[in-house]
């Protein structure tokens, strides 16, 4: 296998696991942008939409109807989780938000654990499991799904936020909660659309998914924290941003993973790749806090 | 979205959780009163008086929770097995299980609670770090602990009080470089978990490949949560190997023998007794067919020759097992079925519930186990000298013992 | 539970019957483990204590600077691994390894919270996150210093010279001390100038800066106390177990962490004291039930979420909000944690 051969491989396996992070990060977006809150229960919507979708093909649905009904399911979750958990809270500090969705996020991982237990599931391949090849490069076609859901979901959220009036109200809310609510922009109706639309995107995610990495309850965290570092390189609020953030994260840190022991010559394991993907990612927010296509905000006096 | 719509969606919310909540609620699991056990041939005495208690540490939940679950599962099965025939010395037999949460905290709170309430001598922990907090509190408290776990240090300086029945890394992979050997392979790769378990199978890979002057071509890890390892495989198929030695527990084994078919890696794939479970089978799916491991001889007890010395008793605790909780028992129930009864069997010796006294019966033991035949002495507190592994191929989804 | 009060801004309204009352039931919890003679209550009450040093740290970050970490458990983990590095490998005494695992802390904590500290938003808890993460894979990697995933044994008991604390009573004296020490501290920080621009800054962060306070300098001069708090308890940690593995030093641990100051009230120093204690008794009475009734212990996460819910929506001043309010009979005002 030449240089180039792994390099291709690199570039393929950066991509498709970098679409994830990407994905998860866009949903994320979406709340962040209409309300300014980090959903940390985020992976556990996509961890939702995977197992539930397992769950029901389980009990005999064909699968399209069982991934329907899963991201209907996962929506409805989401919309409750801001009603419930969001908006009856009194104080609206970033430190309380964060707070309030990790513990919604403990109690979704609790409630897939007490329903479904502790071993990961699986969903048969939506087209089959023989590879496709890219040169002597490899890619399971599921990832293919994968990727094609990330592209639709950017496209979907942009042009919502475009070309649609709710998706303007929306932004509006974001830019100016206040200002909004005067032109008549009902405020918790948007902040309950961003919740569904977020959890819609992150179900579907978590249903394409599970037949490449399987699914299990407890995988929910690792999916928020690597979202969130995407939309945060990408710059948060962006949705294309968020996902060239994933990818971008993808690649260092299947790169890091091929290359850096060979360019120590064995001094820095492989082992470290995930670690150094990250050190990178934390320097460019350093240098640039508003993130590779964020826009530096003005601050509010 | 109109606020009609919002509220039947709220609706349907809240009707499927209660579903959820109905369902998920606690007819589900009830171990304590399970299905009967095989019937005995002869009644016996109910046993009477105070019970006898034995402890239990185990990762039943956590990271580490494919070992400690079916060693709990085990443990509370034996006990009602004892307790149906007439218990210990007389008496009841209690077995009180302690969750570590796969973290060594857990386990030195759940050992000093159990030490409180006065066990007898304490089963497990499932993994090492876990363990070598325990062995200086078991030793100190002069409390008998019978490991589950592997790692050398448990046993190595001896520790009066602290025995280990596990050996199976160093044999499982001894029987992984048989293989090698005996099909010419030089050039193998390995890839292991990042975790306690892994590091042990690759420190017996690296020690037993030097052994044999086996070259290790590529040595890649993967973490527990991982979901896409095909950077590491292209690595190893870049190194050319000849086959490839994975270490590690579900669900991160299952998929590298997936993405090593997507990436082309077409070498001979050898998993640790990690996997030796069905659930390996059902995620791997396909890609499991030709994969080869070393495993204890209970996955494949219906296969083994009727005059096998351990046939008889692995027979009787994989049905057991299944008839209870309907999978099979893997290698670490096997762990937690050794150390209960090596415990057991101690008492009975020792004549009384006594910890000194039991911890020198321990120290006498000779035994037939799943994981092979136990002769402890005072300078080994490992004591297996026979191993139960066998080599086992995946043949169109099932076991196939390959002799 | 401990019995917790915080000094009210007008103490004088808390009566003196009250407060010797609280003063003499928190003398005989704290007594109590070591009068029981019982291991296990001992066990327990020494991880509360060590938990309630971190804690209290991480209460003034976020209490009075705040900010929220998200890696705390980082810099538990990193003073665990100095004491552990240095006693094992350099042979250097207890005290002195904890000092150099606080220095070390306190400097990482500079680095990363000076250029954090300046921005507004999530970039603390953003950078504490990344932080968690990187360290706990150091943990994991760097086998040789480490010890790798199987851990570092042979940690030496805490002592000075022929003074050992190697039995249980002993060292929980010791942590008893230290977080005694940890209350005084932070109670002085609380009331003094730094504690009242701090208060001044939660308040409005804008008013602060125009009445000339150094925002930036007080938020992280709080944020390196808090992480040095962390590596003292870490150091602790490492003595009492004698021995150290990177799994309890991860993102569970400092999600653990948030929910021991949320539940209790950051905005207290004794809040937090009471969240460990909480929180460490809970889990074991969820496990102890799931002993009987096993799909109990699965319902453990799902409280613990449920708790921190519901406490951060009902209860925004945490648990002990609710001393103040039964000592004074008149509601506490509603404001952010």
């Amino acid at each position: 296998m030449s240089l180039t051969d792994q390099l291709v491989q690199y570039l393929v396996t950066g991509v498709s696991i970098g679409v994830v992070y990407g994905v998860v990060g866009l949903g994320l977006t979406i709340i962040y942008n209409a309300t300014g809150i980090i959903n940390f229960a985020q992976g556990e919507f996509v961890m939702l939409g995977g197992m539930g979708a397992v769950a029901l093909v389980n009990v005999g649905l064909p699968l399209p109807v069982a991934v329907a009904v899963a991201v209907a399911v996962v929506t409805g979750v989401g919309l409750a989780v801001e009603r419930l958990a969001i908006r009856p809270l009194p104080a609206t500090s970033i430190m309380t938000l964060i707070i309030a969705t990790i513990g919604v996020s403990l109690v979704l991982k609790g409630g897939a654990k007490l329903l479904w237990g502790r071993e990961a599931v699986i969903l048969p391949p939506f087209s089959g499991t023989q590879p496709v090849r890219i040169g002597t490069a490899g890619i399971d076609p599921q990832r293919l799904w994968v990727m094609a859901v990330a592209v639709l979901s950017v496209i979907g959220v942009q042009s919502f936020f475009r070309y649609t009036l709710t998706g303007k109200a929306m932004q509006a809310c974001a830019i100016n909660r206040a200002a909004a609510q005067l032109v008549g922009i009902n405020i918790n109706r948007m902040v309950s659309l961003s919740f569904a639309l977020s959890a819609v995107v992150a179900a579907l995610a978590g249903v394409v998914l599970t037949p490449v990495t399987m699914m299990r309850y407890s995988q929910g965290t690792t999916f928020t924290l690597t979202g969130f570092l995407a939309a945060v390189v990408g710059g948060l609020g962006n949705s294309l941003g968020a996902v060239v953030g994933g990818i971008m994260l993808g690649l260092l840190e299947s790169l890091a993973g091929g290359f850096i022991d060979p360019l120590t010559g064995g001094m820095v394991s492989s082992g470290y790749n995930k670690a150094i993907a990250l050190a990178v990612a934390l320097l460019i927010l350093w240098l640039r806090p508003q993130g590779l296509l964020g826009r530096q905000k003005k601050e509010a006096l | 979205m109109k606020s009609t719509q919002m509220k039947m969606l709220l609706g349907v919310v809240t009707a499927l959780a209660i579903a959820v909540v109905l369902a998920g609620c606690p007819p589900a699991k009830t171990p304590q009163q399970a299905l009967p056990l095989p019937p005995k041939p002869t009644p016996v005495a109910k046993p009477a008086g105070e019970p006898i208690k034995i402890g239990a540490v185990f990762s039943v939940t956590g990271r580490s929770s494919p070992l400690g679950d079916p060693e709990k599962k085990t443990a509370l099965m034996l006990e009602e097995q004892v307790n149906d025939q007439g218990g210990v010395l007389g008496r009841p037999l209690e077995i009180i299980i302690k969750d570590d949460e796969s973290v060594p905290d857990g386990a030195v709170k759940g050992a000093n609670d159990l030490i409180e309430q006065g066990v007898v001598a304490i089963i497990g922990p499932s993994t090492t770090p876990s363990t070598m907090p325990l062995k200086e509190i078991c030793q100190e408290a002069g409390v008998p602990l019978i490991a589950c776990a592997a790692g050398k240090a448990i046993t190595d300086p001896v520790a009066s009080y602290v025995f280990a029945v596990p050996q199976t890394n160093a044999l499982a992979v001894a029987k992984c470089f048989e293989y090698l050997e005996k099909e010419g392979i030089d050039r193998v790769a390995s890839i292991y978990v990042a975790n306690p378990y892994g590091e042990d199978g690759q420190n017996n890979i690296k020690a037993i490949a030097a052994e044999k002057g086996i070259k290790i071509v590529a040595t890649e890890t993967f973490g527990g949560d991982d979901t896409d390892m095909t950077t590491q495989l292209t690595k190893i198929k870049a190194a050319k190997p000849e086959a490839l030695i994975c270490w590690g527990t579900n669900p991160g084994p299952a998929l590298i023998t997936k993405q090593a078919k997507t990436i082309g890696l077409d070498v001979p794939i050898l998993q640790s007794h990690g996997v030796a479970n069905q659930k390996f089978i059902e995620l791997a799916g396909e890609a499991a067919n030709g994969v080869q491991l070393p495993a204890g001889r209970l996955i494949v007890w219906e296969q083994l020759p009727d005059d096998d010395p351990f046939k008889s008793l692995l027979e009787d605790f994989a049905t057991a097992y299944e008839a209870k909780y309907g999978t099979a028992p893997n290698t670490f129930a096997g762990h937690a079925y050794d150390a209960f009864w090596i415990a057991v069997n101690a008492i009975e010796t020792a004549g009384e519930a006594d910890r000194a006294k039991v911890r020198d019966a321990i120290e006498q033991t000779e035994f037939m186990g799943t994981a092979g035949e136990f002769k402890y002495s005072p300078e080994d507190h490992n004591g297996l000298t026979l191993d139960a592994f066998v080599w086992v191929k995946i043949v169109d989804g099932a076991w196939q013992l390959i002799k | 539970m401990k019995p917790t009060r915080r000094p009210p801004p007008q103490a004088e309204h808390g009566s003196i019957v009250f407060r010797a009352l609280g003063w003499l039931l928190l003398a005989a919890v704290v007594v109590a483990p070591i009068a029981s003679g019982n291991g296990y209550l001992l066990t327990i009450a020494i991880f509360i204590g060590i938990h309630a040093i971190i804690a209290i740290g991480l209460g003034l970050l976020m209490g009075y600077a705040g900010q929220v970490s998200l890696g705390h458990a980082a810099f538990y983990g990193l003073g665990a691994y100095t004491t552990a590095i240095l006693t094992t490998k350099a042979g250097i005494p207890p005290l002195g390894a904890m000092a150099a695992g606080i220095v070390l802390t306190a400097v990482v904590a500079v680095l990363l919270g000076a250029p954090t500290l300046r921005l507004h938003g999530h970039y603390l808890a953003m950078f504490t996150l990344g932080l968690g993460i990187i360290v706990q894979i150091i943990f994991n990697q760097a086998r040789g210093l480490t010890g790798g995933f199987g851990g570092l044994m042979g940690i030496p008991p805490l002592g000075v010279g022929y003074w050992q604390l190697d039995t249980k009573p002993e060292f929980y004296i010791a942590v008893i001390a230290v977080l005694t020490v940890t209350i005084l501290l932070a109670n002085n920080l609380v009331h003094s100038r730094i504690g009242r621009a701090l208060r001044a800054l939660h308040e409005s962060e804008l008013a602060a800066a125009l009445s000339g306070v150094d925002v930036a300098r007080y938020k992280l001069l709080v944020f390196v106390i808090s992480a040095m708090l962390a590596s003292v308890a870490g150091s602790l940690y490492a003595h009492l177990l004698r021995f150290v593995s990177p799994d309890p030093f991860g993102f569970a641990f400092s999600v653990e962490l948030l929910i021991m100051v949320v539940a209790g009230g950051a905005r207290s120093v004794w809040g937090p004291v009471a969240g460990a204690a909480l929180l460490t008794i809970l889990g074991e009475v969820i496990a102890k039930t799931g002993e009987q009734i096993p799909w109990v212990a699965d319902l453990d996460v799902i409280l613990f979420g449920a708790v921190l819910t519901a406490v951060v929506i009902f209860l925004p001043q945490g648990l002990i909000s609710l001393t103040s309010r039964l000592r004074r009979r008149s509601p506490t005002a509603p404001s952010t944690v």
